[in-house]
């Protein structure tokens, strides 16, 4: 059914009697044209992006828990496209652009806001690093400015420009950045899918892939066996665990990424605000919760828990920054286990096995990606070509030494 | 209003305060709600969706509705729940989320047009037009959203952290807590007791219960005498345990200075523990949950346990006329301890057809509340009996007991999954959930006081045992045994009327059953769609209830719908106790050079370099700019002398027989053919082949070495030395310190500098002594130095270190003598131009995504041997004409100033992504080339050089033509520092 | 979390520096080639045992193979990597 404020209102008014499910709840068939193992954003979104664009809908999406249960429902839903290396540009840029039509597209509000991104910066090479980006953000059509101090304190009055321990020099303004409402971008990418008769097919763990010959032919799951011309492994968090039943080995180690939100506030916040001298960032979500994201836990970990540590930088960087927020009071944290590569970089390629696609390794960079990941996986699976803004993302690029490593910290999967 | 007779606060002492802008006394041993609710304040707070009017519903920390705002200016605090804060002098809290007031909101409006605004309603419209969101719908609802107001304002009240150490820590003071803590104790362990409450005793306090033949409250007032005598027992008092993390480690919130008029200066308001504890027992009772009814939500609803709680502790009636309603024999005892405090009770109403009446009291069995009448304030309740018939029922306070949920929160803080237990309707925890710690009494699902004084002393014991403590048995005195008996009762059907589950954040059952209607079945999908759970109390007591309607609405059992994740904290803490020592300039150490003072002093602006501060240039009269000092301070090093303070870079001694191949590993060049007194400049990868460092390394003796590294990267390349040596020379005579701390260390450099030095030195030296690159002992002011010949100027160059604490003496003597030559200090902008100027590189050049062969410097990795990177460095990706590689640029015409960060371009290409060519690292103006000069990574650069290319800066505005130069602009024979 | 240092005993992680999986230490020979690929970037990632590298970095400078839980975060043991080979160290918390 259609969603608009006419639906609401008419809904309303008749007890709210006539909503329909999201989604079916469909028993999965002997055989699909394409399996996604995965039903996360990125895997929803490649089944929305091949029905739509592609026209294949003989799909399944196989979720072994709830959709949207993984990263995509777990994060701090930061938007942007402030990358500087080609190859992540010209794909973040993408992915913006579709989240700029992405409430229209799949006719669920999932509250893109685009309330600016402001990355401060500490010192004159901090300064240059990021005018580089910034201009690099220009040269792919994308949005940047460089602020000075005062420029930024106009924007964010309430952050500390005479006491916080590195001093305030700029930042650097996106202002087509922001953030969007995680989980209702995996329900509307559920919904488009679904609404396409894509299979969405949840509680279905899948515990190995079929192959014969060098071509995949299907999956084993607990919900028994379903064949398949192709599959594709989109399972961030746990990758290396999937690949693995195709007797892969992938440059991933996976680690726990922490975020953490306050009780709810009267609106304090309007930006994104990074710090540039610790692990720290902030938004505040529209029900009024500050959200922080730090770094790492930084041992590699399947646990989607995290320790106290980085818990308390993110706030002790919180307080040298914006000591305003001290009286806020923290009421949840929360761990997500992320893909690190060993550049930071993510992988959407083909394997060794034919027939089998990967989508994998987004460090902490996923959310933003979720529609262009979508797009460019469902590209790749059905014409069996890397789609123009996804074809650095090559699995083979850290043997060739083809490095996509923004931050510079190398081969080590945890610094990135 | 108060009970004669009744309650533990202390009736001598009056304590007045502020709530909504108006005065009330209560007494010392109240809580703001235990206080209001004597003085017959119902409306405490508003909803956050509905904005409803809601009095408070518990006694404790699990409050859903009384959220208030204490105090005002800078130091507000929002969202503090009135149940926990305690009154004192000077305590100004008012209502929030409602304007003017929380008796009067005219955002209550938004109660009429509930029937649109249901569980993710807006996930549904508001699309339309695209540009309208940020503009107007976000700002809409972001205003309406949102609970209590920050300040906006800089605090600067003081916060700490802390650690503590034991071998038993006791979570919660009730019988069971008590018990724990007095064997643990008796048996000599070092014990923590935390109680959240600013009393001990947990519900002893709150129940007219017995516990060996005397009151309650009394025994416990015994036990805590006798633990507080123990040296190896700390008690605890207003400290939550927050979260369990690995490693026996806790998390705990201590409410320190929240209760008092005027704290000491020395007392922080909050301090956040971090305890680590051989064993634990959780031992944090249970919370009482609701009954999902029409209008349940008006004030003067409340728990049944929280009325006894106000009746036996506070001596408070909250309501003249009360009415019970329940699906357990705690409904029943709420009754008798009403009538014995000699409070009305209007009828009992219980959903079990077999109750037994109550003396003195209606009953209404197997019946159910329908309605709950009075917007501002409960005034009638209206009862459908088993048979149908309705009753309307008055009452100004209804004790609602809908079974108990045990708080088993830090059980499963590390992904522990409890188990449903069907005899007391209750998710209980499993042993093992957390290593280390067990969970005894009523948390546990244990709930006679009996049974819970018993299990306690049994946990202690347990932990006891093993620790390896003899075991120290006490005898468990008698209280109360009686079972519970209870029948399950979440929600009276009504399909027509809201019944509240969250009423923090307006869920009612009919959102959980839209949520399930729309296909919402995981009860991660329901929690996310209707925001159940979510708000300030995390669904403390409204979770359970709300997954039993789910189970309902999905034709499922309670325990294969699953709950959601336990997360901590337990409670919210505040940003600023988890964040204490991080405001001002606490986030990191502030590392200061001896030269520090003096160049204060003089007047140089200070910048952070990394955690250490250096000076940015010397202005001197008449200079109005800093670039005319730096212009001079460079003209004086490459004309005169100049003296700088380079301590800051890493200093790494390395000591033994095997140092010599330890660097040749190391470093790409070689090092083993290094000779004592000489020093050799040195290039090292990571090991995937990009540049890591740069740096020299002397050899000082036969067998020992100093190795210097850039600022930035001393601690990293001291981890990966010591990497190398452990994981890859195991057995080596190599010995790895940072001296970095221990030795100052200043530049002198300029055609002058052998000259200044020997005014100083006891033996003055020449250039065979100490040749390029050589280093030697010296003496300077009877003191013991080293000196080397290196030169990151290009001039002829020094650099003399003596013992960090002969630094500030030395400086102030070499800057003295270097402006009697015409030279001076110079500082980080002076040094960066004569870097530029020679080609040298930095972070900002070596920036962890480049090589040697980009650098220029692929000669330097020596083909004789192996090094650490070497074989990474050979993958293709990382050689050949497409690398961007290092250039100089100077722009055409020289005046025209460039920015680092510009990218570059073929002249006359367009300035798109597609078309870049490269990116400029550092700039700057050359008062020694009397030209802007820049350092580059342009691709296939070398075989550019001579031609031109574009320059554009989008951000700053520049759009310049630059010739493409080798990157040494000046001297590039290298003679002058040789000289 | 807690480490057992082998050289300074149980210490809270905040001592502590994390590298990655324990197969960077073990370099091949000269020469690019898979083997390096799998030092470099391939991880067996494991869900439950594995042993990594860790640094006492606000310790001895000892740096330490750790056999751990990835799941449950449990320490099995705690070794010199300097000793490999050796046994582990006493007290290894289980």
């Amino acid at each position: 059914m259609r969603y608009s404020g006419l639906s609401v209102l008419k809904e309303g008014l008749f007890g709210n009697k006539g909503w329909k499910p999201v989604w079916r709840e469909p028993e999965p068939k002997a055989e699909y044209d394409i399996i996604i193992i995965g039903g996360g954003g990125h895997g929803l979104a490649t089944a929305y992006y091949l029905a739509k664009n592609h026209g294949l809908t003989n799909i399944a999406v196989l979720e072994k828990g709830y959709l949207g249960g993984g990263n995509v429902g777990r994060n701090t839903t930061i938007v942007r496209a402030n990358y500087f290396l080609q190859g992540n540009s010209e794909f973040y840029s993408h992915s913006l652009k579709l989240w700029e039509g992405l409430e229209r597209d799949l006719n669920y509000n999932v509250m893109h806001s685009q309330r600016g991104i402001i990355n401060l910066f500490h010192s004159d090479g901090q300064r240059d690093a990021f005018a580089r980006r910034g201009n690099a953000m220009v040269n792919q059509g994308d949005d940047a400015e460089l602020l000075d101090r005062e420029g930024v304190r106009r924007l964010v009055p309430y952050l500390d420009f005479e006491q916080t321990r590195f001093p305030i020099y700029g930042g650097l303004y996106h202002r087509r950045g922001g953030t969007a409402r995680h989980d209702a971008v995996a329900w509307g990418f559920a919904r488009g899918a679904d609404m396409r008769g894509v299979d969405l097919i949840q509680n279905c763990e899948v515990t190995g892939i079929d192959i014969s010959d060098g071509r995949v032919t299907g999956v084993q799951t607990m919900r028994g066996p379903i064949r398949a011309k192709k599959v594709g492994i989109i399972a961030a968090g746990r990758s290396g665990q999937v690949a693995a039943m195709a007797g892969m080995r992938l440059p991933i180690e996976s680690h726990i990424l922490q975020a953490f939100v306050t009780e709810g506030l009267k609106p304090v916040i309007d930006h994104v605000v990074t710090y540039g001298m610790g692990h720290f960032y902030i938004s505040q979500s529209d029900k009024g919760g500050l959200v922080f994201g730090g770094d790492l836990d930084f041992y590699a970990s399947y646990a989607a828990r995290g320790n106290l540590p980085m818990l308390e930088h993110v706030m002790e960087a919180g307080m040298t920054l914006m000591p305003m927020i001290g009286k806020a009071k923290i009421l949840r944290s929360w761990g997500g286990i992320v893909d690190m590569t060993p550049d930071g970089s993510p992988i959407i390629d083909r394997t060794d096995v034919g027939g089998l696609y990967i989508d994998c390794g987004w460090n902490y960079g996923g959310f933003k990606a979720t529609p262009a990941s979508g797009w460019c996986m469902a590209h790749l699976m059905a014409t069996g070509e890397p789609h123009e803004v996804a074809r650095h993302f090559r699995l083979d690029r850290f043997r060739t030494g083809h490095l996509l490593d923004e931050e510079g910290t190398g081969s080590q999967h945890n610094t990135h | 209003m108060r009970i004669e007779g009744k309650g533990l606060v202390d009736r001598s002492n009056p304590v007045g305060f502020r709530f909504d802008g108006r005065d009330y006394t209560g007494f010392q041993g109240d809580t703001l709600a235990s206080a209001l609710l004597a003085s017959g304040v119902r409306v405490m707070g508003r909803s956050f969706k509905y904005h409803r009017p809601r009095g408070v519903m518990t006694a404790g920390s699990e409050e859903p509705n009384a959220l208030v705002t204490v105090g005002r200016g800078a130091g507000q605090v929002p969202n503090v729940r009135a149940t926990v804060q305690e009154i004192h002098s000077g305590l100004d809290a008012r209502g929030q989320n409602a304007w003017p007031s929380v008796r009067f909101d005219v955002m209550e409006v938004n109660d009429l047009f509930a029937p649109f605004l249901g569980a993710g309603f807006y996930y549904k419209t508001f699309m339309w037009p695209r540009k309208f969101w940020e503009s107007l719908y976000e700002p809409l609802i972001r205003r309406a959203a949102g609970l209590g107001a920050l300040s906006r304002q800089h605090n600067d009240e003081h916060y700490e952290k802390a650690f503590a150490f034991c071998d038993l820590l006791v979570i919660g003071s009730g019988p069971a807590g008590l018990m724990a803590a007095l064997t643990a104790g008796r048996a000599g362990a070092d014990v923590i007791l935390a109680e959240e409450d600013a009393r001990m005793g947990g519900r002893l306090l709150a129940e007219s219960h017995e516990v060996g033949g005397q009151p309650g409250a009394d025994w416990a007032a015994g036990v805590l005498a006798e633990l507080a005598s123990m040296p190896n027992v700390r008690l605890m008092t207003r400290t939550t345990v927050t979260g369990a993390y690995d490693g026996g480690t806790f998390g705990a919130l201590e409410r320190v200075g929240l209760h008092l008029a005027r704290p000491p200066m020395d007392l922080p308001r909050e301090c956040f523990w971090r305890i680590v504890a051989k064993r634990a027992i959780l031992a944090a009772g249970a919370h009482e949950r609701p009954i999902a009814f029409a209008n349940n939500d008006r004030p003067g609803v409340m728990m049944a346990g929280a009325v006894r709680a106000y009746v036996n502790r506070w001596g408070v009636a909250p309501g003249q006329t009360v009415a019970v309603f329940g699906n357990n024999d705690d409904a029943h005892r709420t009754v008798k301890d009403l009538v014995a405090a000699g409070i009305k009770v209007s009828a009992l109403i219980d959903v079990r057809e077999d109750a037994v009446a109550p003396q003195g009291v209606t009953l209404h069995a197997g019946a159910r509340i329908v309605d709950a009448v009075g917007r501002n304030g409960l005034r009638e309740v209206i009862v459908a009996d088993r048979d149908g018939k309705i009753a309307r029922i008055p009452c100004d306070c209804l004790a609602v007991s809908g079974g108990w949920n045990p708080v088993l929160h830090l059980a499963c803080h590390m992904n522990g999954r409890p188990v449903w237990r069907e005899d007391v309707a209750a998710f209980v925890p499993q042993p093992g959930m957390v290593p280390g710690l067990t969970v005894a009494g009523s948390a546990n699902g244990t709930f006679s006081t009996q049974a819970c004084l018993r299990e306690g002393a049994e946990a202690a014991s347990l932990a006891l045992s093993e620790l390896g403590r003899p075991e120290a048995k006490i005898a468990v005195p008698d209280a109360e045994d009686g079972a519970i008996q209870l029948r399950a009762y979440w929600e009276v059907p009504d399909p027509k009327h809201r019944a509240w589950l969250d009423f923090a954040n307006d869920v009612t059952t009919k959102d959980v059953r839209l949520a399930a209607q729309e296909n919402f079945r995981s009860v991660e999908h329901m929690k996310r769609y209707t925001t159940q759970g979510m708000a300030p109390d995390q669904g403390k007591s409204s979770n359970v209830a709300a997954l039993a309607v789910l189970a309902d609405a999905t034709g499922r059992g309670i325990p294969e719908t699953g709950i959601t994740t336990f997360r901590p904290p337990y409670v919210p803490i505040s940003v600023a106790a988890l964040g204490a020592g991080g405001q001002g300039k606490g986030l990191a150490p502030q590392r200061l050079t001896t030269s520090h003072q003096a160049s204060v002093a003089r007047g140089a602006p200070m910048i952070e370099a990394g955690l250490w501060y250096r000076p940015s240039y010397f202005p001197r009269p008449k200079e109005a700019t800093w670039r005319e000092s730096c212009d001079r301070e460079v003209r004086m090093v490459r004309e005169r002398v100049g003296v700088c303070d380079v301590s800051t870079l890493g200093k790494i001694d390395i000591q033994g027989a095997d140092v010599g191949r330890f660097l040749d590993l190391v470093y790409t060049n070689t090092f083993s053919t290094l000779k004592p007194g000489r020093v050799r400049y040195g290039l090292m990868l990571r090991e995937d082949g990009i540049v890591m460092d740069d740096g020299t390394t002397a050899c000082l003796g036969e067998g020992h070495y100093l190795m210097t590294t850039t600022t930035a990267a001393a601690g990293q390349v001291m981890r990966h030395l010591d990497f190398v040596a452990q994981a890859h020379c195991p057995g080596w005579d190599v010995h790895t310190i940072s001296v970095t701390e221990q030795w100052a260390q200043f530049a002198v450099a300029g055609p002058l500098g052998r000259e200044l030095l020997n005014t100083l030195l006891e033996s003055p030296i020449d250039d065979a002594a100490i040749p390029f690159l050589g280093c030697g002992r010296v003496r300077v002011m009877g003191v013991e130095a080293r000196l080397f010949r290196i030169s990151f100027s290009g001039e002829l160059g020094f650099e003399i270190a003596v013992p960090a604490r002969y630094g500030a003496a030395l400086y102030r003597d070499l800057v003295a003598r270097a402006e009697s030559l015409g030279g001076g200090a110079y500082g980080m902008e002076a040094l960066n131009v004569l870097r530029i100027e020679k080609g040298f590189i930095t972070h900002a050049e070596i920036h962890g995504r480049v090589t040697a062969f980009d650098i220029g410097l692929q000669g330097m990795v020596s083909a004789k041997k192996d090094c650490i990177g070497k074989a990474a460095s050979e993958r293709p990706g990382l050689t050949g004409a497409e690398r961007e590689q290092l250039v100089g640029l100077k722009p055409v015409p020289a005046s025209k100033p460039i920015g680092a960060g510009a990218h570059l371009f073929d002249e006359g290409a367009e300035p798109i992504r597609a078309n870049d060519q490269g990116y400029v690292t550092s700039v700057c103006w050359s008062p020694t080339l009397n030209t802007h000069l820049g350092l580059a990574f342009l691709r296939n650069g070398r075989a550019r050089q001579g031609s031109r290319v574009r320059l554009v800066d989008h951000l700053r505005g520049t759009d310049v033509v630059c010739e493409v130069v080798h990157p040494v602009f000046f001297d590039p024979e290298g003679g002058r520092a040789r000289g | 979390m807690r480490l057992n240092c082998p050289l300074c005993g149980d210490r809270d992680l905040r001592e502590f520096t994390y590298y990655g999986a324990s197969v960077y230490a073990d370099r091949p020979g000269e020469g690019w080639s898979d083997a390096w690929d799998d030092l470099l970037h391939l991880r067996d990632n494991p869900a439950g045992e594995t042993t990594d590298l860790w640094y006492h970095e606000l310790g001895c400078s000892a740096w330490i193979e750790v056999s751990r839980n990835t799941v449950t975060h449990a320490i099995s043991a705690t070794r010199l990597l300097a000793g490999r080979g050796k046994a582990p160290a006493k007290g290894a918390k289980a």
